[in-house]
């Protein structure tokens, strides 16, 4: 490669303002929490004293209530990554295999289309669906299944149901595109050596669809993970997320150096998590 | 194919009932939101009574929703310009040169993805906080920026192969000088990509609010006002609201997605 290095020449420079962006405006910052984590709340006055004792407050302040949110938020995000698994894989694969290639395109655009909204507006979207004068009480008690309203939201069901809702969307739309990108003749080549439908997909189509759902899988965990809005509106005040847990130091006790340390221990799930699912992909293609 | 099109299997009637019930659950909540804003009466539940435009005129008379409407528009629309332009240059000197640490490059525009917004927006609080710096809309662009120029490159940076370099070779060989090739040769040829881009990111700061929440103080963007309207509960003129940003971002993506069909239909018939 020749280097001709010329002012004006787009090639040469064009990396570097991005790059100076994301360092300035994002990792400089992390790193800022990261030794904001460190320091301690003394009289009101952040000083940097290189404590552990925010770590510490991680799994003994408040009676474990932090440990608790932990649990709690990866209970929630595992459950809702696997439900949204299980709803999103069949639309997928109607939408690749059994809907006409003209359909295909206007359709994923009509199911993703609610994904464009707000967290907070869809959030508030499911609270008139789940609270107790709302659409589902309202049809139950018409249809005579119930005798009184029932009050769907402030759950942790309905964190699970918001969460569903919005990553099945993702989640269809990944594994969609890893289906339509199995060659025909792969599928084609089991059924003439005597595979029926069902065998078919058990030893091909899945397999071979596994790193579509593997992402989905990945992104759906990480979204969820982190996300204070969905639990905040739909879950209500019965337990914490972690997200909720964080906001809460920075709002009402703007305590940054225990909100950091509980960011940090935020991050570290998600890369343990990444980890894992990049193990598991390596390990697919092999 | 057609031959196939004639066998009708049970299973296409499974197929198509859990296709209905999909597209029930996937619309039943933005469904009822667009209803009820309709409503007349001020509990938006069934019954449904009406429709009325009542609750979209308030909307529309109410000077704080509206105020922060033009701030959405504000941030929205240059932080996104400074994302899919940053974007580009940085996809664009990634695809055209061997750099030594591409890949390492590339890990560092797109890590932002993998991090949430509330961590994002808290660090640069931080950040803005250590340096003295006040919380304002300006804050709140430059989160924009963060969360949406990893999508911007990724965007582009898949759209640019081979096919253009040839043509940017072409140019230059021709005596085009090198920001001649960029201005009339590449971005031309990447215009709906860039558009596309543009609109996706504009959409996505659009529709934030955690980063907005906790970046700005005396200006808020549309989210951050609705957020604080939750407190008092449902109620139609939410319903109006939020249908209003709602149809907002449909428009814009139905636009990108025609765009994108459009620029396929042009690389097919060229």
């Amino acid at each position: 490669m020749r280097f001709h290095f010329s002012r004006a020449d787009l090639r040469d420079w064009g990396l570097w303002p991005a790059v100076l962006w994301t360092t300035l405006f994002f990792a400089l910052p992390l790193a800022a929490m990261l030794a904001m984590s460190f320091a301690e709340r003394v009289a009101g006055k952040i000083t940097f004293t290189w404590t552990l004792a925010n770590y510490a407050a991680f799994f003994t302040r408040a009676g474990g209530t932090f440990v608790q949110a932990l649990i709690n938020s990866l209970e929630v995000t595992i459950l809702a990554t696997i439900l949204s698994i299980l709803v999103a894989y069949p639309l997928a694969y109607i939408l690749a295999y059994r809907v006409p290639a003209k359909w295909r395109r206007i359709l994923l655009v009509l199911i993703v289309l609610p994904f464009w909204t707000s967290y907070v507006i869809r959030s508030y979207s499911w609270l008139l669906v789940l609270s107790q004068n709302g659409i589902i009480s309202q049809t139950l008690l018409d249809l005579g299944l119930i005798a009184q309203p029932v009050g769907l939201g402030n759950s942790r069901f309905a964190t699970v149901l918001g969460f569903v809702h919005f990553f099945a969307m993702l989640l269809t739309l990944t594994i969609f595109a890893n289906l339509i990108q199995i060659k025909d003749s792969y599928r084609r080549a089991a059924a003439d050596l005597g595979a029926n439908n069902w065998q078919v997909f058990w030893h091909v189509t899945l397999p071979l669809s596994l790193p579509g759902v593997a992402v989905g899988a990945f992104l759906t965990f990480v979204l969820a993970i982190g996300d204070y809005i969905t639990p905040q509106i739909l879950g209500g005040n019965r337990e914490l997320l972690l997200p909720q847990a964080i906001m809460l130091q920075i709002g009402r006790q703007a305590d940054f150096p225990l909100a950091s340390a509980l960011s940090m221990i935020l991050m570290l799930v998600v890369t343990v998590a990444f980890l894992v699912s990049a193990k598991r992909l390596k390990m697919e293609r092999v | 194919m057609r031959a196939q099109a004639k066998v009708i299997r049970w299973t296409d009637g499974v197929a198509l009932l859990y296709f209905a019930l999909a597209l029930l659950f996937i619309f039943l909540p933005v469904g009822s939101l667009i209803l009820f804003a309709f409503q007349d009466g001020l509990a938006p539940v069934p019954p449904f009574k009406g429709p009325t435009l009542q609750w979209f005129d308030k909307v529309l008379h109410n000077r704080r929703l509206m105020e922060a409407l033009w701030n959405s528009v504000l941030v929205g629309g240059v932080s996104s310009l400074v994302a899919t332009f940053l974007g580009f240059l940085a996809a664009f000197s990634l695809a055209r040169r061997d750099w030594r640490f591409a890949r390492g490059a590339q890990l560092l525009l797109m890590a932002p993805i993998t991090v949430s917004y509330l961590i994002i927006g808290m660090g640069l609080q931080i950040t803005f906080n250590m340096m003295g710096v006040d919380r304002s809309l300006l804050a709140v662009g430059i989160g924009h920026v963060v969360i949406n120029l990893p999508l911007c490159f990724a965007i582009v940076y898949s759209q640019l192969g081979e096919h253009q370099a040839n043509i940017e070779r072409a140019a230059r060989d021709l005596g085009a000088k090198e920001w001649q090739v960029v201005a009339l040769i590449t971005a031309p040829m990447l215009w709906p990509t860039l558009l596309a881009a543009y609109f996706i990111a504009f959409t996505l700061s659009w529709d934030e609010f955690v980063i907005a929440f906790l970046l700005s103080r005396f200006d808020v963007t549309l989210p951050v006002v609705i957020w604080g309207l939750l407190r008092s509960g449902l109620s139609p003129e939410l319903n109006a609201a939020g249908t209003l940003v709602f149809a907002i971002s449909v428009a814009i993506v139905l636009a990108v997605e025609l765009l994108l069909w459009r620029g396929r239909k042009a690389v097919a018939n060229g």
